[in-house]
């Protein structure tokens, strides 16, 4: 693309750089800001510069948070004695918006995968291990719930885990996989139909 | 089923072309170079969306250009499913029935079974173990949805151990409990893809032993040895023990991908001890029981694919195969053979309907008988 001016060209190659937008889709969005007051993107670089400068992770389940412990986990309201265990934030913000979970989080921030160089030492398991090792409240942690991909990665992290909490003997369950709600049978593919089956569970018709 | 017509772009040697099939026998002549062997790949790419010579798509676009499109119409018991096979250079090869795009290839392959009987095959007896396992877990991937997940699975998780001992050897160091979910997949997915080709085996060698003793003039004991380390009762304990070995090696030395299917003829290796026809005879046996497999689990008799078959075989073997044509054995045949007037000959007295076409540097016309 050419471009009758540096300024464009430069907005444009730097806009771009983010996930899903090309550089037709760059153009336009330099354009639209042109046609804005300036405020308006003086107020967008602002909110991006700080949310880079002042953005925290917070210091017991590393979730991002304004504060050095985040709303989560200093929340009056919430089961102490339950962590579940995810591969990332956006995971926590699914969670939470089910309205089904009370229990506090902890981020592993990726998955363990040799072939990409990402090891237990790369992710906050350790972090795990001494947040039940030496817990804050009096309340100590009774069910950690493995909430992560349902993928390869995701398994062998899980079974990691598994392994390094059995010290503690709490329980350590892992969320149910199987056919979505309103799921026909014959159109669920083979390798879900079939592992769901081999962990099917109890029915109750209480 | 059957493939009733053809049409490509770029593809190999085709800049353009366009063929309508009959349901029966298709015959390509042509001289040596003309496009005869790649008429039979592109329909292969149909069936199994990918070429049966080559792995790489890249090598089958047309020279100078960058993409090539391989179109087709089949009748699936009475089931009509257009495909169509698109590779750009550089993007994710797209495959569409009833345009439709299907998201991921093994979706489509094994809906549309075909079998290639060619020359170079004998590298299925010759060539390395990798070669043999290769054939059966095609088929067994083609009938058997589970038995691919367990496969595709096997092989990350390898990669993934491989990745983990070459960091292991670099820091100098092992380490058991990062080791240790890798070696529990690769062991529990080995005895259960070792038991689903056991059990394929039992099903496979009584109609290997039909076709090769049908094939061939003597009535020779032919038997397919299993070879594998990984359903004995020791084996967790033995893929334990090896992690020293696998420490210095950098790599994981046991589990099903270390597997063979030992061929063999009156008791010994046919590799070895084997005489050229007698080889010959057991991959078309080996193709044969393919086809006839796929028959029984799909259905529908898949495509037959027998490239310079005429040109390979003495007078004796083509003689029996075509017994198993006459016998309406097989559905739908395309031939490839460089000399018209033998093909015309052989297939004279078969009783099917037999449609001739004349390749001539990638394009394809009728053959004036
Ligand atoms: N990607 C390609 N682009 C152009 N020509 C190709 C390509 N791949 C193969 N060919 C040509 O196709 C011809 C071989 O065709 P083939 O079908 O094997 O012939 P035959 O009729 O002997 O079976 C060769 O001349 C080869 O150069
Ligand atoms: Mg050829
Ligand atoms: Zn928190």
């Amino acid at each position: 693309m050419n471009f009758p001016s540096k300024l464009i060209e430069d907005a444009v190659s730097e806009i771009s750089r983010l996930p899903g937008i090309g550089k037709k889709t760059a153009l336009r969005l330099a354009l639209h800001l042109l046609k804005q007051k300036e405020s308006v993107s003086e107020d967008l670089a602002n909110s991006i510069i700080s949310l880079r400068k002042d953005i925290k992770y917070c210091n017991i389940c590393h979730n991002i948070s304004d504060s050095e412990t985040c709303s989560i986990c200093t929340g009056n309201r919430r089961d102490r004695r339950l962590i579940c265990v995810v591969e990332d934030i956006p995971d926590v913000l699914a969670i939470e918006n089910t309205s089904q979970y009370n229990g506090l989080y902890h981020v592993l921030s990726g998955v363990i995968s040799p072939i990409q160089g990402i090891g237990p030492d790369e992710l906050n398991i350790e972090p795990l291990l001494d947040r039940i090792r030496n817990p804050r409240s009096e309340e100590k942690v009774k069910e950690v719930i493995l909430a992560l991909p349902a993928t390869m990665e995701g398994d062998t992290t899980s079974f990691y885990i598994t392994r390094k909490l059995k010290e503690f003997h709490i329980k350590v369950s892992t969320i149910a996989r199987g056919i979505p709600i309103g799921g026909e049978l014959e159109y669920t593919d083979e390798v879900t139909l079939g592992r769901s089956i081999l962990t099917r569970v109890n029915y109750s018709a209480d | 089923m059957y493939l009733k017509n053809i049409r490509l772009q770029q593809f190999k040697n085709y800049q353009k072309a366009e063929v309508q099939f009959s349901s029966e026998i298709n015959c390509f002549v042509g001289i040596n170079g003309s496009g005869k062997t790649n008429l039979l790949d592109a329909i292969h790419y149909l069936c199994l969306t990918k070429s049966a010579i080559n792995g790489v798509d890249m090598l089958n676009i047309l020279h100078n250009k960058d993409f090539f499109t391989v179109f087709g119409d089949f009748d699936l018991e009475g089931k009509e499913i257009e495909v169509r096979c698109i590779f750009e250079s550089g993007k994710k090869k797209q495959l569409l029935q009833n345009r439709k795009a299907i998201e991921k290839m093994s979706d489509h392959v094994g809906l549309l079974p075909v079998v290639m009987i060619a020359p170079d095959d004998t590298g299925l007896i010759k060539d390395g173990s990798e070669e043999r396992r290769r054939f059966f877990d095609n088929m067994l991937c083609q009938m058997d949805k589970q038995y691919l997940d367990q496969l595709v699975r096997y092989q990350h998780f390898l990669k993934q151990r491989n990745a983990l001992i070459k960091q292991f050897a670099d820091k100098g160091r092992w380490d058991s409990a990062f080791i240790e979910p890798y070696d529990r997949e690769i062991i529990s997915l080995s005895k259960k893809i070792a038991t689903a080709r056991k059990s394929f085996l039992e099903e496979y060698y009584p109609i290997l032993k039909e076709f090769y003793n049908i094939i061939s003039d003597n009535q020779e004991q032919i038997g397919v040895a299993y070879e594998t380390h990984c359903s004995g009762a020791e084996f967790e304990k033995e893929f334990k023990a090896s992690a020293q070995k696998d420490f210095l090696l950098k790599r994981t030395n046991m589990g099903i991908h270390k597997d063979d299917f030992v061929f063999e003829i009156e008791g010994y290796p046919i590799r070895k001890f084997g005489s050229q026809g007698q080889q010959k005879s057991f991959v078309i046996a080996l193709k044969l029981a393919q086809f006839q497999i796929f028959l029984t689990h799909k259905k529908t008799k898949p495509i037959l694919l027998l490239d310079d078959i005429f040109d390979k075989l003495d007078d004796n073997r083509i003689g029996k195969l075509m017994n198993l044509v006459a016998d309406h054995r097989f559905g739908q045949l395309f031939i490839s053979d460089a000399r018209p007037e033998r093909s015309k000959e052989i297939l004279a007295g078969i009783g099917a309907e037999s449609r001739f076409f004349l390749v001539k540097d990638g394009e394809i016309g009728n053959w004036d008988q």
